[in-house]
């Protein structure tokens, strides 16, 4: 398939790198500033590597990028909240045009699922986002083959940051400031951590899966009761870890809503991975319960879940 | 133990327990619930048939106490739930389920101990024991740990308790998270 990747981060960065490895051909990658076009396919490694010197992929405008030759659209700019732009509407310009679209982005269907479905019901193309939810674990995936009417309830560790850091608390009897400092050293938390410890990303992909979950009814970030981690003292973890318990931000989907929160949790059972591992636990009607864990976050993780879904859309060969 | 019928007197790791299940007001769905458990080699001991409290999805709350060993227990559950029969509630000694949560706040400041007399009246449930660790001194968050014994199924309502208290007073609570697969 012939790909337009937007986004040159992380995500997309590894796509465009990769896709010749799926056998796809990438035919334009975009960053905020700039676009590299080519209906033959565009020379990745130059894009990159002039990304990295130079802070822009080519010399076309962004735009050009959506409106040039490709089947699939790889939206991989950065997640934002309520209008969910520009990835919304990149979402529906490619659906317009009766192109695919694969989400790394969790905005446009976080915060307007309905909307997202609405375009791909007018359009010949397919939107997936298997790559929204928890990385490179399939979890969309394996709810849409057990059908999600057959799914009660949908739980886990959706975040590597808050985990690494609760897990390092709970290990070394560490303070938040301190381990999360150590986390920034190590590249595992942003400089500014406040999605993930705020629990907002978290949130995020559970407010993801209930849209997937109910269908009809939409589900949007101010509909999820979230707390953080940032408050949490380490007399709390400590007082946990006496009593065979840990804290950990488990995020929650079921009949009662999206929840996510720090949470007591036994020390050693399947939901308590550590580091920055995620997990995820799919509550099935005839099947119990099923455990899904992984690498939730990286570039290139990220990316296979993308190659995962362009796998999957509908194709004539 | 020591006991006649054939199936239960292989094992000897028997307990009580109660299951609390909801039938769809229809005809012969109580035999259809406890079939599972004659089968699977449970020993009833009683039935509590709630009839006129319906729940709000108009189904009847029906509570069984049985003896089983654990393991048959368990088979005793899966049946059920395989028979599309709603559990609720399976557990050991109803009246010894167990709740702990650990609250994070200036928890000395607000009055520790009316705050607990607080959740212990609000809840019904009894506070078994009691941790609290303040390391920073009177300005940083302290935690406290409670753990407290209640009545199987009444988890749910003693959470909103605390919950509401906590609020008051401006604690977080760090709630339990509840047992997948009921
Ligand atoms: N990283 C992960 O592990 C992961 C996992 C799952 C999902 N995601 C999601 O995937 C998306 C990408 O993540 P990332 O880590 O790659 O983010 P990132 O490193 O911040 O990269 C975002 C990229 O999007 C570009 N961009 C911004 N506005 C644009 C526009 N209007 N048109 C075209 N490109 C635009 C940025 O351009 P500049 O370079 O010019 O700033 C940058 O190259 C996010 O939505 C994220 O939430 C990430």
């Amino acid at each position: 398939m012939k790909l337009a990747v937007l986004g040159a981060g992380a995500v997309g960065a590894s796509v465009a790198e990769l896709a010749s490895q799926y056998g796809h051909t990438v035919t334009a990658l975009a960053d905020s500033q700039s676009a590299v076009v080519d209906p033959d396919g565009i020379d990745v490694s130059t894009a990159l590597e002039r990304k990295q010197t130079e802070g822009t992929v080519g010399d076309a405008e962004p735009d050009e990028a959506l409106s040039g030759t490709y089947d699939v659209l790889v939206e991989a700019t950065p997640t934002t909240l309520g209008e969910a732009e520009p990835g919304f509407s990149h979402v529906t310009e490619a659906l317009s045009q009766d192109k695919h679209v694969v989400l790394a982005n969790k905005g446009p269907v976080a915060e307007r699922y309905s909307e997202v479905r609405k375009a791909e019901e007018a359009s010949d193309g397919t939107v997936l986002f298997e790559a929204t939810v928890g990385g490179a674990m399939p979890v969309l995936s394996t709810i849409a083959d057990f059908d999600a009417d057959k799914i009660t309830a949908v739980r886990g560790v959706l975040n590597g940051t808050a985990n690494f850091i609760l897990s390092r608390m709970a290990a070394e009897g560490l303070g938040y400031e301190h381990v999360l400092a150590e986390a920034q050293d190590l590249g595992v938390a942003e400089t500014d951590p406040s999605f993930d410890v705020d629990g907002t990303d978290a949130a995020l992909k559970c407010v993801i899966l209930a849209n997937v979950l109910s269908e009809g009814t939409e589900f949007t970030l101010e509909d999820a009761v979230v707390e953080g981690i940032r408050d949490l003292p380490s007399s709390a973890l400590d007082l946990a870890t006496e009593d065979g318990k840990t804290i950990r931000l488990i995020g929650e989907v079921s009949d009662d809503g999206v929840r996510v929160g720090p949470r007591l949790i036994e020390e050693n059972t399947a939901l308590t991975v550590t580091g920055t591992r995620n997990i995820v636990q799919i509550e099935t009607t005839h099947a119990g319960v099923l455990n899904i864990s992984g690498r939730g976050a990286g570039g290139p993780e990220t990316a296979s879940a993308v190659f995962a879904d362009i796998g999957r859309l509908p194709h004539e060969e | 133990m020591c006991r006649g019928d054939g199936l239960m007197s292989e094992s000897e790791d028997v307990h009580a327990y109660t299951v609390r299940l909801e039938l769809t007001d229809r005809p012969g769905e109580l035999l259809r619930a406890l079939e599972p458990i004659a089968e699977t080699g449970g020993n009833l001991l009683s039935i509590f048939h709630e009839r006129g409290n319906l729940t709000p999805r108009g189904d009847i709350p029906v509570e069984v106490d049985l003896e089983a060993t654990p393991e048959r227990f368990e088979a005793i559950v899966d049946a059920l739930k395989a028979a599309d029969i709603t559990v609720i509630e399976a557990g050991s000694d109803r009246y010894s389920e167990e709740i702990v949560v650990v609250l994070v706040g200036h928890l000395v400041e607000t009055d520790l101990s009316h705050t607990l007399s607080r959740i212990q009246e609000a809840s019904g449930a009894s506070i078994k024991d009691f941790a609290l660790s303040a390391p920073e001194g009177e300005d940083a968050a302290s935690s406290a740990r409670l753990r407290m014994a209640t009545e199987a199924g009444k988890g749910e309502e003693i959470l909103g308790a605390i919950r509401e208290i906590a609020a008051e007073k401006e604690l977080s609570v760090i709630e339990p998270l509840g047992e997948v697969g009921r």
